[in-house]
């Protein structure tokens, strides 16, 4: 693994590397680089497999993260591409031509996210919202709750509760300290 | 004999035939359910089907074929039936059978059939052209078999009158065409299993992949009419194949005959049920290539061996 | 009233169709449904307790709610001694079970299913998606209240019910068939306008018949 990052960073730059395990990797790129690390990574590493290509939105930043999941079937390694791209002229390069199939995450994202995809297609055709007038919903500016009371009929009398306090009060009487004691990822 | 009667008498078998037929589709419908370990719904279910049906308070119609569909189609099963002795030697029981031949009850069983492609075709979903090309091909494939064993039948027996055939079958049970003439029996039997569409050639109804076929637009009392259809066509069939096959059913006390035909029919009917329950769908070709392979190869020896033998 | 009332009334009578192009409006119906009236008294009891013994239902799995029908047929829970069975065709069905959350999408095509079951219909809600959004309660594309949509008979809280909570909501169903309450196709022809108009609030792309005969 170390050489086939070697090899890719004597073409480009590389901002960052993590290794979550042995095998899953995370690389950070530029977004003008992606369609020749990709082409490197599909032809001369065998990075065959597109698993997923999924969007994060960093409304923070203003930016939108992509990732795409490669996977090498023969060393059996994960190996994810992230670019950040700009949120106000989301716009990134197709990549159909490499891998057919991602014209429907394209798709996807386009729908959600509203990210373009120039050239990709069918990218304009609705994929799961049918007549969608409102910004992207995964947009995080995007107001779900308060589109749902505005367009759906709530139904008096609803109650929510904050699972993790309800459990604790309900179920979890009796422990001096609730189960996520333990845990000290949070 | 008045006309008068003769009506009557019949209307009282149709009837009795078509409960027949719709309890033994609910016994069948049981049995299954015990092979299954479930209890399974009642027997009277597919009447409490029908009333269900029937009772829809709207039905859409596609056309006049949408309406005359189901009525050629229940036409064909009255027919049929109406020209079979149900019992031998019985006066409510033998319908118009001296009216008619065996041939006339070939055809109205297929004029039934060709009755509804006309309507279900008219109801525009995509789904019952495909079951009807399906069920048409089938059919005249497994006719194939059954007419060269009728054929057989009528060199054998030189005539095409049932109650003659059955009356020539009385007496002991090896004068029964099951013994007389096997080969005969084999080939009409494999064509019973296409008839009745249990599972190796169920491909017309197939509710998987063409949710049920030709039937799939029909709605209310068109769907009861076909229902109706199903147990006296049923009931039909079977006794048709009773009556040339296996003897036919006759005494002097009706009701022990009518018991006897009972039996009979639903051996008959369970051969098909075991079948069923035994062997996985054909597709459409596999099953036409195996109607026209074996069960007619065996149907014309069984031609070859009365007519040279 | 004279004749030109008369013809404008009957035009507005009719359904404009307006989600459909100018050509296929001629192949679609322009009528609304009409509340039909129950048979005489004994013989639509009679006629209750046979629908009520023999519920097809309508094979379209809504949500996760499908998944809790299967089990329903196999050996362990057999629905079939209770006269229900499956039907793969909404012309057949007299039944509509609505398995949980209704994406629009999903209402979409719930319409037009509903609206092509020849009644006397009933409607079968499962999980409290359908009644309240449950979980779903915020979402952007699933709805809350499925009875603001087509007509609802029976409820079935939880989420997911068991299959046995299932088989009781179909018992009582039956219990309220064979008593006549169970309208909901005339509910639904008598306040035909009310529902089509929350329906059009949420689907926004309209193209279809406004009545499904
Ligand atoms: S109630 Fe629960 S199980 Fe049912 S559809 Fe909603 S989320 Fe799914």
């Amino acid at each position: 693994m170390e050489q086939i990052l070697n090899r890719l960073k004597q073409k480009i730059e590389i901002k960052s590397v993590i290794n979550k395990r042995a095998d899953l990797y995370f690389i950070t790129i530029k977004k003008e680089h992606i369609e020749l690390v990709l082409s490197h990574l599909k032809q001369q590493e065998n990075f065959t497999h597109l698993a997923f290509l999924q969007a994060v939105d960093y409304i923070e930043d203003d930016k939108f993260q992509l990732t795409y999941m490669l996977y090498n079937y023969d060393i059996k390694v994960n190996l994810g591409i992230k670019v950040f791209i700009d949120r106000d002229k989301s716009e990134m390069t197709s990549i159909h031509k490499l891998w057919p199939h991602a014209w429907q995450y394209q798709r996807e994202l386009k729908e959600l996210f509203g990210i373009d995809f120039p050239g990709s297609p069918r990218v304009d055709e609705s994929f799961v919202l049918e007549g969608w007038e409102e910004i992207p919903p995964m947009r995080r500016d995007f107001d779900t709750l308060a589109y749902s009371v505005k367009t759906f009929y709530q139904r008096p009398g609803r109650t929510t509760n904050d699972p993790k306090r309800y459990m604790k009060e309900k179920l979890y009487k009796n422990f001096a300290k609730s189960p996520e004691s333990g845990r000290n990822d949070e | 004999m008045n006309i008068t009667t003769k009506i009557l008498y019949a209307i009282i078998s149709v009837l009795v035939a078509t409960a027949y037929g719709l309890t033994l589709g609910g016994i069948v419908r049981k049995i299954y359910a015990r092979v299954h370990g479930r209890y399974g719904p009642p027997v009277w279910q597919p009447f409490i089907d029908i009333l269900q049906t029937h009772g829809k308070r709207v039905s859409i119609s596609h056309g006049y074929m949408f309406y005359l569909g189901p009525v050629f189609r229940l036409a064909g099963g009255l027919g049929t039936y109406l020209f079979i002795p149900v019992i031998f030697g019985s006066v409510v029981f033998s319908n118009f059978s001296m009216a008619g031949d065996l041939l006339l009850v070939m055809y109205f069983i297929f004029f039934g059939q060709l009755g509804m492609a006309l309507g279900a075709g008219e109801g525009g979903h995509p789904y019952s052209p495909i079951g009807i090309s399906r069920g048409l091909a089938q059919m005249s494939t497994f006719e194939v078999p059954f007419a060269l064993s009728v054929i057989a039948l009528a060199i054998q027996y030189n005539t095409l009158n049932i109650t003659t055939i059955v009356a020539a079958q009385q007496g002991s049970i090896l004068n029964w065409t099951l013994f007389t003439n096997p080969l005969a029996v084999v080939a009409a039997m494999i064509s019973l299993l296409g008839m009745n569409m249990h599972s190796p050639f169920s491909i017309v109804l197939a509710p998987q992949e063409i949710p049920i076929g030709p039937p799939i637009e029909m709605n209310s009392s068109f769907l009861a009419t076909l229902q109706t259809n199903r147990g006296l066509f049923g009931a039909a069939k079977l006794v048709l194949f009773m009556n040339l096959y296996f003897g036919g059913a006759a005494h002097p006390n009706i009701f022990i005959a009518l018991a006897i035909m009972v039996v009979k029919t639903f051996l008959i009917y369970m051969f098909s049920v075991f079948v069923g329950a035994a062997f996985p769908r054909f597709r459409p070709e596999q099953s036409m290539r195996f109607f026209l392979k074996w069960p007619t190869i065996i149907g014309i020896a069984s031609i070859i061996l009365v007519a040279y033998f | 009233m004279n004749k030109k009332d008369i013809n404008n009334i009957e035009k507005e009578m009719k359904l404009a169709n307006e989600g459909l192009s100018e050509k296929e409006r001629t192949l679609f119906s322009d009528a609304r449904p009409t509340p039909v009236k129950p048979l005489n008294k004994y013989l639509e009891k009679f006629l209750n307790w046979a629908r009520a013994e023999s519920l097809w239902i309508l094979a379209f799995g809504t949500g996760c709610g499908a998944i809790e029908l299967r089990p329903l047929m196999t050996s362990r829970f057999d629905m079939f001694r209770y006269g229900i069975a499956p039907r793969p065709t909404p012309r057949q069905a007299s039944v509509f079970v609505i398995g949980g959350y209704a994406s629009i999408k999903t209402i979409k095509r719930i319409v037009r299913s509903y609206e092509q079951m020849q009644g006397p219909k009933f409607v079968i809600a499962l999980g409290s998606c359908t009644i309240n959004g449950g979980m779903y309660y915020d979402s952007y594309y699933t709805i809350n209240r499925i009875d603001h949509y087509i007509p609802v008979d029976i409820y079935v809280a939880g989420c997911m019910p068991r299959p046995e909570a299932l088989i009781a909501g179909f018992n009582k169903l039956k219990m309220q068939i064979k008593a006549g309450k169970c309208d909901g196709m005339n509910k639904y022809a008598e306040n035909f306008d009310w529902y089509k108009e929350n329906q059009k609030r949420v689907i926004k792309d309209w193209n279809m018949p406004d009545y499904n005969w």
